[in-house]
């Protein structure tokens, strides 16, 4: 065997069994991906359910009933009675609930009248989120229970209106199906850039670098060394956290495997050379995680378009979006679980995980260099 | 060895340095760690680089190794330049660093594969060469071991190991003695001597201990950056033929006289040795020309040079001679004077789960007392010192401090006590007159008192020109000062210091002991934890702990006087050191050590 072959393999063995005995990184790479799905995946939810929902009834009757009924048996909300506006916005401020719907004056006989009547609808804006879905849901009940009501009474709607929303990709509307594919990605950021970091400024702070270097061992090898084991730990974390997305949370996965596998090393190799970049500059574990979390995970996080949706973020902050590698990969994740092998959509995005891996990995590569000033 | 003067064919020198300077920069300042420095080492030798913290040593190895790049000046290793050509002087040298990068979660086994294959070391080759390593550094029954869990003398023999994994033509180890116990210390000397006698290799080996230079083919003396001697150690020693005496003197206490004659005329160097203080006499002077009307009876006695001697006189002829601290002397305190014991432990045990740090150890220190806790890493001394400070509650036994049972009235204890914790825990980003403030407040000083304890710290300790100095920039030895001023900052009746001059320079740690003598005279009791053992001196009584025990107690010469054997009729404290820890494993068979 040759003599740069040898230390490859022996530097690559040392960080294998190091990884093994180190029960931290085996924590990263498998079992928080496996916390952080679960969490996301029974614990957030975007959509909106239970809502709590105040209903004041001016002058009740059985037109109004019928369309606050719909309201109680809806799976949304969970509807609380009021007898005046006053004591609901009351109810509103101390947040008890999240809007109220208000059926002012004579509701029955201005609609019985052919006149619009007037609902009020107050929600409260806090959660901007929460108070669109709300309003959004209202609105259809409006359209729905109209258009059962026109039918009910064989009364023809003067104007029938059709609305009918058609949610593509996603058609269960459920969040679930996107919040995990793009967790995949902050997941992998976690192992290839955070604890590559890590690892790295450990050697720098435990003098086990000082040592490596006065070997004939070249920046090269040390840095091969260290992608290879990572890069497979990595992965491994990625069968993980498709697996519990697939067969845990029915997270329908539609495109090809192979591209799935290719994107993924892509952005494997592009986090772990951003994770080597930072391991060249910070030289202690403390500031290398530090970096690796701001620049990394939170971008990773709320800058690629995972939970935030990146096109309704401002000018300045959708551009900042394009230097997150994440984005590309949270991108491909979504469109090949969800809809399938869409190569317009993927071949973008693909090619601009190789261009930021070869960047990161090229200017770790230039920027390591075998002393210590 | 510069000294040489034999014209050396260039590729048979391990080592040219010429002119070597390399700077640093600091803050806002430059500071120049290596100035112009030139020297030479000759083959198959040990070459000791000695110098306090901060002297340029290990800058200077870095440099060697290739590590860092020297800002003028050349270095060349058996010829080929370090910095035009890295790779083949990686190639012909091994360095260990002061830390060496042990991965402390592999096995002592994978630790040697790792650097076998870095180095090349073909398989074929292998077995043998462990097998030899392995035997040489004692570590045969513990390859399986991981690293991380061997003893700190183990983990230097097994870096040293890994280093030798390929027999390297110069081998360069800093500071490889640093943190070990002094049995392993021992030890490691003779695996460094077994090296060069046996392999022929060329050793350059960086030490603060003084007395290892005498262990030293050749040396190099740093200090502050510049070569200020090289030659072989008993060269430095000779040239204090005649120069260095044991002074004894009727009715002063042995510190008064220190204190005296450091401040005499014609006196190169004074310090406590024993019962007696060893005086180091100017070029020329005559024992009988020292006079001073306060000594009634001066009594001066020849004794053997030391390298410590010469080093203290080249860093003294170096530079304008200095107003050592004020000193009043006084006689010896009488027994009346001393029977109220300052520090009180009976039967002290502390226990960890089912580990015992401290083992039923029980010692009294008088007041104005110095007293010593001796031992290794991992004695049981800073679990002592901790349950002094009232910082750890002791599993059983009684504690008294200053009359205080620390049981019941810890926090009035401490506040009866002044602490300057190892490595002196000052804040960096803040200036001198900043710290003293912060401990000022700290200890509950107010208005016009406060004041004039920060105005006497920085009067007393010299400090004024450096009131506005960031901390973290200064050199070892005024932040040493400077921790002392923070300790004493609420005048406390006993000072606590726990390894306190660990690196500082040698006159920096004089004039600490200076001060600290003062303020023992002044009825101060100061405890003192180290591990050095020519710092066990200045102590009048001290402790030899192991393993949580006392194993001895008693004044230096005692422990000395106890060791003495027809093979070692001059012991050191650390002969006597390693004599008590012998006895005390041969008592106990079947402990690791």
């Amino acid at each position: 065997m040759n003599a740069p072959l040898m230390r490859l393999r022996g530097l690559i063995r040392k960080e294998s069994l190091q990884i093994l005995r180190d029960p931290s990184s085996i924590a990263i790479a498998f079992i928080l991906p496996a916390v952080l799905l679960l969490l996301f995946g029974y614990g957030v939810s975007l959509d909106a359910r239970h809502v709590g929902v105040g209903l004041v009834v001016d002058e009740p009757s059985s037109t109004a009933a019928s369309f606050t009924s719909q309201f109680r048996h809806s799976p949304y909300f969970a509807p609380h009675d009021f007898a005046t506006e006053r004591s609901a916005e009351h109810a509103l401020a101390g947040g008890q609930i999240d809007g109220f719907i208000w059926l002012q004056g004579d509701f029955a006989r201005m609609l019985d009248a052919g006149r619009k009547p007037a609902i009020g609808l107050f929600v409260n804006g806090v959660d901007a989120n929460n108070a669109r879905l709300i309003e959004n849901y209202v609105q259809q009940s409006w359209v729905r229970w109209v258009a059962q009501q026109a039918a009910s009474t064989g009364i023809a709607d003067p104007q029938p209106i059709d609305i009918e929303p058609r949610i593509w990709f996603n058609p269960a509307v459920s969040s679930r199906d996107y919040l995990v594919p793009g967790l995949i990605a902050v997941i992998m950021t976690l192992t290839g850039a955070l604890l590559t970091a890590l690892v790295i400024a450990r050697e720098w702070e435990r003098g086990t670098m000082e040592a490596l270097m006065v070997t004939k061992v070249s920046m090269l090898e040390i840095l091969a060394a260290k992608i290879v084991p990572y890069f497979l730990l990595g992965m491994g974390g990625m069968v993980v956290s498709v697996l519990i997305a697939v067969f845990l949370f029915s997270v329908p996965l539609l495109g090809s495997l192979v591209v799935l596998v290719l994107a993924s090393s892509l952005f494997m190799l592009a986090s772990l050379g951003m994770g080597l970049l930072i391991s060249t500059i910070a030289k202690n574990q403390f500031v290398a995680g530090q970096i690796a979390i701001i620049t990394t995970f939170l971008p990773a996080f709320i800058l690629s378009g995972f939970i935030f949706d990146i096109s309704s973020m401002p000018a300045i902050v959708q551009w900042i979006t394009h230097i997150v590698a994440a984005r590309y990969f949270v991108a491909i994740l979504q469109t090949l679980f969800l809809a399938g092998t869409v190569w317009s959509v993927l071949l973008p995005n693909l090619l601009a995980l190789l261009a930021m891996a070869i960047v990161f990995l090229g200017a770790a590569r230039l920027t390591a260099r075998k002393r210590l000033d | 060895m510069s000294a040489v003067a034999r014209p050396i064919e260039t590729a048979a020198t391990p080592l040219i340095l010429k002119s070597v300077t390399r700077r640093f920069r600091v803050g806002k300042r430059i500071v120049t760690a290596l100035d112009s420095v030139s020297a030479e080492t000759t083959h198959g030798l040990v070459t000791g680089l000695i110098g306090p913290d901060g002297a340029g040593k290990t800058t200077l190895m870095r440099l060697i190794a290739g590590l860092l790049r020297a800002d003028e000046g050349t270095i060349q290793v058996f010829g080929a330049d370090v910095d035009s050509n890295p790779l083949a002087v990686q190639g012909m040298l091994s360095y260990m660093p002061q830390r060496f990068g042990l991965y402390e979660d592999l096995t002592v086994q994978e630790n040697l594969d790792l650097y076998a294959d870095l180095q090349g070391v073909p398989p074929a080759d292998r077995s043998a060469r462990y097998a030899e390593l392995l035997h040489m550094t004692g570590l045969k029954r513990f390859t399986a071991r991981m690293a991380g869990r061997l003893s700190g003398g183990m983990k230097q023999k097994l870096g040293l190991a890994c280093t030798l994994i390929r027999p390297p033509k110069l081998l360069l180890l800093d500071e490889p003695t640093v943190g070990v116990d002094p049995v392993s210390r021992r030890e490691l000397w003779q695996l460094v001597d077994h090296l060069v006698r046996h392999s022929g290799m060329s050793v350059l080996l960086s030490t603060a201990y003084l007395d290892e230079a005498e262990r030293c083919d050749a040396v190099l003396l740093l200090h502050e950056g510049q070569l200020i001697g090289a030659g072989q150690p008993d060269e430095f020693t000779r040239a204090m033929t005649g120069r260095s005496f044991l002074a004894h003197a009727a009715n002063v206490s042995k510190r008064s006289l220190q204190a005296a004659l450091v401040a005499t005329q014609g006196v190169t160097d004074a310090l406590i040795q024993g019962e007696a203080v060893r005086v180091v006499l100017e070029p020329g002077r005559a024992p009988s020309t020292i006079w001073s009307e306060r000594f009634d009876h001066l009594d001066f006695a020849p004794t053997t040079p030391r390298f410590e001697d010469r080093f203290v006189d080249l860093l003294r002829s170096g530079m304008a001679s200095r107003t050592p601290a004020p000193q009043t002397l006084s006689a010896a305190p009488s027994m009346a004077a001393r029977s109220d014991s300052a520090i009180e432990v009976v039967h002290l045990t502390k226990r960890f789960g089912i580990f015992t740090a401290v083992d039923n150890v029980t010692f009294t220190v008088q007041k104005g007392e110095i007293f010593g806790l001796l031992g290794a890493n991992g004695a049981g001394k800073s679990t002592t010192f901790r349950m002094l400070c009232g910082l750890l509650p002791a599993t059983s036994g009684r504690l008294r401090v200053d009359g205080y049972d620390l049981r019941h009235a810890a926090a009035t204890a401490r506040g009866r006590l002044g602490y300057m914790a190892q490595k002196f825990s000052l804040y960096g980003d803040l200036s001198v007159i900043q710290n003293l403030r912060f401990f000022a407040a700290a200890y509950g000083l107010r208005g016009v008192r406060r004041n004039k304890r920060i105005a006497w710290a920085l009067n007393e300790f010299e400090l004024l020109s450096l009131a506005d100095a960031t901390s973290r920039d200064l050199p070892l030895g005024f932040k040493q000062r400077m921790a002392l001023a923070c300790a004493l900052m609420h005048e406390p009746d006993v000072l606590f210091l726990d390894e306190p001059t660990s690196g500082v320079d040698p006159l920096a740690r004089r004039e600490f002991w200076l001060r600290i003598n003062a303020l023992a005279e002044r009825g101060v009791t100061v405890l003192v934890t180290t591990h050095f053992m020519d710092e066990a001196e200045y102590c009048d009584r001290l402790v030899v702990m192991a393993q949580g025990r006392i194993l001895a107690t008693g004044t230096s010469e005692d422990l000395k006087h106890a060791s003495r054997t027809a093979d070692l009729p001059d012991p050191t404290m650390e002969d006597a050191f390693i004599a008590l820890i012998e006895a005390d494993a041969a008592k106990q068979p079947g402990l690791e050590t």
